[in-house]
């Protein structure tokens, strides 16, 4: 066994022993870490696989943002988490056959029959001077430009819609209005002159 | 060598499980979106391992752009679900039955 196909194993291992974490812990919390886990993981084996650009990606946009807003969530809510966790039992026998035998069905698929290494050999490893960074921004920037402002396009819309559906006004805080103070006119709203006895 | 076939098999278990945790978890929308996050990982290492095998970088940038939609996807869910916690204060999804559908 190669040391490559070693890690492969051992982040294998680690990655659904994270998952099955992620479905089982009783405590929200946990489960938001068990994820990040997860995602580290399989940044380690999409390293593996010569993604060097979306590993790294994958940890900084999904452990460094996401999950750290999952955390936030889950721990600014109150969760009644005993209500939320009856019928665990109950379900579990219909959500392991279902599983089982969807993972079953991918691997008749899947399996080294189909998909191993005599019919997809192993690719001959990169240069040394290859960078996956440019590969992808040379394709990113040119073939791919207009689904690329598309994404952009989605990440303001979900910018905008997660201020709009989470921010809320209050009817007690003082503000100013712009549009008001473009309309003040020079001379009486402006400055106004109070006439009053001079004080000894 | 790692072979493909071991990457499509992770991916398998992977969305299997994930698949689970929504059936178990069925009434706590945070871990359903958790789950949701899980399999779109799985989804993303098949791209990866054909993106490797094929020597193609498309599967990469089709990745990429999963990533995206599915950081604007948490964003708005859990905004969501912050609006619906503080209306009905719980996210039981049995207790959101206003639509009566």
């Amino acid at each position: 066994m190669t040391f490559e196909l070693f890690v492969f194993y051992l982040f294998s291992f680690i990655l659904v022993a994270a998952a099955l974490m992620v479905i089982t812990r009783r405590n929200p919390v946990h489960s938001a870490l068990f994820l990040v886990l997860a995602f580290f993981t399989s940044a380690g084996i999409w390293l593996l696989a010569e993604a060097e650009f979306l590993a790294i990606v994958l940890v900084l946009v999904y452990v460094g943002a996401v999950m750290v807003l999952f955390l936030f969530v889950v721990m600014m809510l109150d969760i009644d988490v005993a209500t939320l966790r009856a019928g665990f039992i109950n379900y579990l026998p219909v959500a392991l056959m279902v599983a089982v035998v969807m993972a079953l069905e991918i691997f008749v698929i899947v399996g080294p029959g189909n998909f191993g290494l005599d019919v997809y050999p192993s690719p001959p490893p990169l240069p040394t001077d290859y960078s996956n960074t440019e590969a992808l921004g040379s394709v990113l920037y040119t073939v791919y430009m207009y689904p690329f402002e598309i994404a952009a396009v989605i990440l303001l819309v979900a910018i905008i819609a997660a201020i709009g559906l989470a921010n809320r006004t209050r009817s007690d805080s003082k503000y100013q209005d712009p549009s008001l103070q473009v309309k003040v006119r020079k001379g009486p709203d402006r400055i106004q002159v109070v006439k009053m006895e001079a004080e000894d | 060598m790692i072979a493909l076939s071991d990457y499509l098999i992770l991916g398998a278990i992977l969305f299997s499980i994930s698949l689970a945790g929504i059936f178990l978890n069925r009434k706590n929308v945070i871990i359903l979106l958790m789950c949701i996050e899980l399999m779109l990982l799985a989804v993303n290492m098949n791209f990866i391992a054909f993106s490797h095998f094929h020597g193609d970088t498309i599967g990469q940038v089709f990745v990429f752009f999963i990533l995206t939609v599915a950081a604007a996807e948490a964003a708005i869910g859990l905004a969501i679900l912050v609006v619906l916690f503080r209306n009905r204060l719980t996210i039981n999804v049995e207790d959101i039955d206003t639509l009566k559908g």
